[in-house]
């Protein structure tokens, strides 16, 4: 941890003096302090009621060699967690060289990229892997090595990546919630030793393992003004391990597996009028087993409903070929939510919604607001209900892990 | 049809040298207004929003526009936050269009997410502004229907008063008022009113500027909201013409911009 703080400090200010003299730079970042509550007893005895954490993260922009389409983006990403050694971390979330010409970009380092419709799963979105100790929604990403060129084109563009390294999906710890009965390792065994009991480290398809070089191209558009589309294959390491129970002289470990597939992805949105439909589907060949999958619904949105409120109603129905099993956690549920746009000067936002599951009748809630201060500061509020009883669910043991969390983030 | 009759016959009466109607002559106008001020190719230009509750407790909103002019259509514009820092580097991309919804979408910086987004609502306020985004569109000759109301003087100049009716169903507005001075042809003030027909937001706009021999460009635009008393000033400044934007500048799969 340390030594990771220490490089990346070493990092800024090696770029800072690199880029002395340059003309345009900028410099913008956020501190957030966050805390979060637990109310209910914990599974697991070395897990706390309350982790307070701080999270700092600041992108620094310039032009290279005085040339606008030539741009540098660095974005470190530290956190400290009160008690969970795993949510402890640090990332380059960002390093990425960017380079427009014509119909061309290029762009090559580490960087962020997302592909998707729908509010309630980030299905089609394969590029990052997920930052899962941030948070259980997917949508915190761990910074990606690649090299990516776009091709751009009235009708829309086509975009290339190689990705020479992979990264490992990020865990609770041990003293952390929201994790399974025994801890996955994750990419620092090292740091891990002394805390940690049933731990074993990751175990890929791939003989080079993490050096695999993974592949995707995409087509996206925009059809007859309304249709926006992206149509994908990637081939490469699955992004989410396939979790595997084991027995060693420790006791039970969990060993996360990464597996080699074939992925082609679809997502589509119409806009019509007040009405957004939407659809992400993928069909996904590789170990353990084949399957397909999809996300499918729509957005309403009521306008302007009086001091510019904007009231939208959400629905989403999730399949996945797999059932009740394997990881397939959104197999047959149906997700209904509300956003509320106060369109104010303090962009007041609140969306709430609730998944079910169709099977066994397992429910998920969250409800999320968030309110600017001042011009500097942002407070969000977050609160996540688990309501599951089959003890076949594969989301079973966060069951006691309801949570709300506060949020106040400094930004410059 | 006996209406009309009537409201042909007083106008004739009223007007005897005046051959055309008002309708025609607002038409006149804005169409001349529109030519006069077409052919700018491309503009960018900083954005500065004041924005003022009632109580004058003041939030601010920085912006960097581009537009790119559109033949016939309504232009392509994309504005980038620069401040409040939460949201910098948000952009929205438009396509505007005169009859129909504009095509938009909203780059989210920190999800690197480029999303399309419900336009079809024009009227509502633009990032807690009083300025709608259908006010901050382009003016389309086709986007109305205009009636001459009457000239008078304004400021020390003379201006046309011209009363235009949105063509667009969903506009938040019955009709506009609409001041412009004859020399130039500028825009110096436009009273909006409401879907009930109550009067709802003045714009007053000052200090326009020539530019490359041939634009015309205000240096602030301020709006008020008689119902609330809540205002808007918007500051423009480094206004550039001919920076040699395209349409591929203007595509969603180009928002991230290296960010």
């Amino acid at each position: 941890m340390l030594l990771k703080l220490v490089s990346t400090t070493t990092i800024i200010i090696g770029l800072s003096l690199a880029s002395l003299g340059s003309a345009v730079a900028e410099v913008s970042g956020e501190l957030i302090l966050e805390a979060r509550y637990f109310p209910e007893t914990a599974l697991f005895s070395n897990q706390e009621e309350l982790y307070s954490s701080i999270s700092a993260e600041i992108n620094y922009f310039t032009s290279l060699m005085g040339n606008q389409d030539l741009t540098l983006s660095f974005t470190p990403f530290v956190r400290y967690d009160q008690h969970d050694d795993e949510r402890t971390h640090a990332d380059v979330r960002e390093l990425l060289i960017s380079y427009a010409s014509g119909d061309w970009e290029w762009r090559v380092g580490v960087g962020k990229v997302f592909w998707g419709v729908t509010e309630s799963q980030h299905l089609v979105d394969i590029i990052n892997q997920t930052d899962f100790v941030e948070d259980i929604d997917t949508e915190d990403k761990l910074g990606q090595p690649m090299v990516n060129i776009t091709w751009l084109q009235d009708w829309g563009a086509l975009n290339f990546f190689v990705l020479p390294y992979f990264r490992e999906r990020t865990f609770a710890g041990v003293n952390g919630r929201l994790r399974a009965p025994v801890v996955v390792d994750t990419d620092n065994p090292e740091f891990l030793t002394t805390t940690t009991i049933g731990f074993a480290p990751a175990q890929y398809e791939s003989e080079i393992e993490t050096g695999h070089v993974d592949a995707a191209i995409r087509l996206s558009g925009t059809v007859a003004n309304f249709w926006d589309y992206g149509l994908y294959y990637f081939n490469g390491t699955a992004r989410e391990p396939e979790l595997i129970l084991q027995n060693s002289t420790d006791g039970p470990v969990l060993t996360p597996r990464y597996n080699q597939i074939h992925q082609v992805g679809l997502d589509l949105q119409a806009t019509l009028d007040s009405w957004l439909l939407k659809l992400e589907a993928i069909a996904r060949s590789g170990n353990p087993e084949d399957y397909q999958a999809l996300v499918a619904g729509f957005e309403y949105t009521f306008f302007d409903l009086g001091q510019g409120l904007d009231i939208g109603v959400l629905l989403e129905y999730h399949h996945d070929t797999r059932g009740q099993s394997n990881n397939a956690i959104f197999q047959n549920d149906l997700f209904a939510g509300i956003r509320l746009g106060f369109n104010d000067e303090q962009s007041t936002e609140l969306l709430a919604g609730g998944y079910l599951d169709l099977d066994n009748d397992s429910a998920f809630f969250r409800i999320e607001g968030s309110r600017r201060i001042g011009s500097h500061f942002k407070a969000s509020v977050q609160a996540q209900l688990f309501d599951i009883s089959d003890v076949t669910d594969p989301q079973y043991f966060i069951q006691q892990d309801d949570y709300v969390e506060f949020r106040l983030g400094y930004f410059f | 049809m006996h209406k009309i009759l009537i409201f042909i016959v007083l106008i004739l009466a009223l007007n005897p040298l005046q051959a055309e109607t008002a309708e025609a002559k607002g038409f006149k106008i804005a169409t001349a207004a529109d030519q006069r001020h077409s052919g700018f190719a491309d503009v960018t230009a900083d954005l500065k929003m004041v924005l003022r509750d009632s109580n004058g407790n003041q939030a601010e909103r920085e912006l960097g526009s581009q537009r790119l002019e559109v033949e016939g259509d309504g232009d392509k514009v994309l504005l980038t936050f620069k401040a409040p820092a939460d949201i910098r580097n948000t952009a929205l991309l438009s396509h505007t269009h005169s009859l129909r919804a504009d095509d938009q979408w909203l780059f989210l910086p920190s999800l690197k997410r480029v999303k399309r987004i419900s336009s079809k609502n024009k009227s509502g306020p633009f990032v807690g502004s009083e300025f709608a985004f259908e006010d901050l569109s382009s003016q389309e000759v086709d986007k109305y229907r205009y009636k001459f109301l009457r000239s008078e003087s304004c400021g020390g100049m003379v201006c046309d008063v011209v009363e235009r009716y949105p063509e667009y169903d969903h506009s938040g507005y019955t009709r506009q008022v609409v001041w412009i001075e004859r020399e130039q042809l500028l825009v110096l003030r436009t009273d909006y009113y409401d879907r009930k027909n109550s009067l709802l937001k003045t714009l007053s706009v000052k200090g326009y500027q020539q530019y490359a021999g041939k634009h015309w460009r205000p240096a602030e635009m301020h709006m008020l909201n008689h119902q609330t008393k809540k205002s808007t000033t918007l500051f423009w400044s480094n206004y550039q013409f001919g920076t040699g934007l395209v349409d591929r500048d203007f595509v969603k799969d180009k928002l991230s911009k290296g960010r």
